[in-house]
């Protein structure tokens, strides 16, 4: 799936990529080191850290995207590396947990 | 008129780096005058006048068990103590230093103690050497002038002075304290270069999220220091430099989970306790050297041909 076909209820787009990477899998974590060990090419990042830093991770990991949960607001600046980076970033009404679950949903369609 | 802070810039920088690649046992003074704890107090103020030094350590079987300073000598003139052992009066739990430790820790050591020497000693804890601040000025300045003309005619950004002339790629970056927003320079460039040389993306990924572990721990753990980047068509070289407060038990920061992390730290995503381990996990050699008050190096090495290395795949 490609993260432009990326929907389900509570989410929202609001970071595009042009790039538009395949969406293969996805990885759920807070812990910026544990996402660096564990998350696999093509994963959605879904998390709560709303800032720079995540996108660094998820640019230096190959995520295919970000989705913050909670319905987490990303900082303008996080925003700004994000188009830089080329990362598309969906923020997501739901907990990390309905977040994944969307996602897998999503992926099984 | 603005190369002058550039200039400064670039100097301040290039020492740290000779700081980091000298260890303190190339600067250290090798010949040195000891004494045991039954010798008296005016033995050593012989030897430190005929000798014209100011600081006499005292050993016991190479064993560095105290120290005379001018200052001792003075006091014990005074008081008439000039007959007593050493041992009576010299200034005890001296610190050391460790001859294969980097020449910034014993900055570090000289920025934030009052003494004016420390004993240096090897692996078995005996005295090898001494090393005061003029030994630390004559070594760095001699390397400095060697390397003046490089500097002069370099335009843009410094490059370290340990290349080989294999070397592709080399820079240094200034890493500073609780500075989140500019982490991941480094690694940043480091993909970009390797990118640009074709590496397999699956080395690619490893040695930037070394790169950026590395980075964040200077950011998140340190006072603040260097980070150098080296790479020639062989391999990336890591190397994380800074100047304290140092680790004081390096297994126990090498376990995962383990984290001095502060709540912001965390709440940054950070200090998870998996920096190190994970950095170590993706390098072919890795080292680390830590001193308590002095900082901590770690060097990360990634080599770029993959047939070499067979575990490639669990990386």
């Amino acid at each position: 799936m490609k993260t432009s076909e990326l929907m389900f209820p509570g989410l929202q787009c609001v970071q595009l990529a042009s790039r538009d990477a395949e969406i293969t899998g996805g990885y759920t974590s807070d812990l910026l080191s544990d996402v660096m060990a564990h998350l696999k090419e093509g994963d959605a990042l879904i998390t709560i850290q709303a800032h720079k830093n995540t996108i660094a991770v998820a640019s230096l990991t190959g995520a295919s995207a970000v989705i913050l949960c909670h319905g987490r607001t990303a900082s303008p600046d996080m925003l700004e590396v994000a188009a830089k980076e080329n990362i598309a970033v969906f923020v997501s009404s739901g907990s990390q947990y309905e977040t994944t679950c969307a996602l897998v949903e999503a992926l099984r369609r | 008129m603005n190369s002058t802070p550039r200039f400064a810039e670039d100097i301040s920088l290039r020492i740290q780096e000779l700081a980091g690649n000298l260890k303190i046992r190339d600067v250290m003074t090798r010949k040195v005058f000891a004494v045991t704890r039954t010798c008296t107090m005016r033995d050593v103020q012989a030897i430190m006048k005929s000798n014209a030094i100011s600081g006499v350590p005292v050993v016991d079987d190479r064993h560095v068990i105290g120290l005379v300073s001018v200052n001792t000598i003075m006091n014990a003139y005074e008081q008439g103590w000039m007959q007593d052992p050493v041992a009576k009066h010299m200034t005890t739990g001296v610190r050391t230093l460790g001859e294969e430790q980097p020449l910034s820790f014993a900055m570090s050591a000289f920025s934030k103690f009052p003494y004016r020497r420390f004993p240096v000693v090897n692996q078995n804890n005996e005295l090898t050497g001494m090393v005061t601040p003029r030994n630390i000025n004559l070594a760095l300045i001699q390397e400095l002038s060697r390397q003046l003309d490089a500097i002069e005619t370099e335009s843009g950004r410094i490059t370290p002075a340990a290349t080989s002339e294999n070397c592709i790629f080399s820079r240094i970056y200034r890493v500073a304290r609780y500075d989140f927003e500019t982490g991941g320079t480094a690694a940043a460039e480091l993909r970009e270069q390797l990118q640009a040389r074709g590496v397999a993306p699956k080395i690619i990924r490893r040695a930037a999220v070394a790169c950026y572990e590395l980075e964040i721990n200077i950011i998140a753990h340190s006072y603040g220091g260097t980070l150098t980047l080296y790479i020639d068509r062989e391999l990336v070289r890591i190397t994380a430099n800074d100047f304290g407060p140092g680790i004081p038990d390096v297994d126990q920061a090498m376990t995962e989970g383990f984290s001095t992390a502060s709540d912001w730290i965390r709440s940054q995503g950070f200090g998870a306790g998996m920096g190190l381990p994970n950095t170590k996990r993706l390098s072919d050699e890795f080292a680390i050297q830590s001193g308590v008050d002095m900082g901590t190096m770690v060097k990360s090495v990634i080599n770029l041909n993959p047939q070499e290395k067979l575990s490639d795949e669990n990386k």
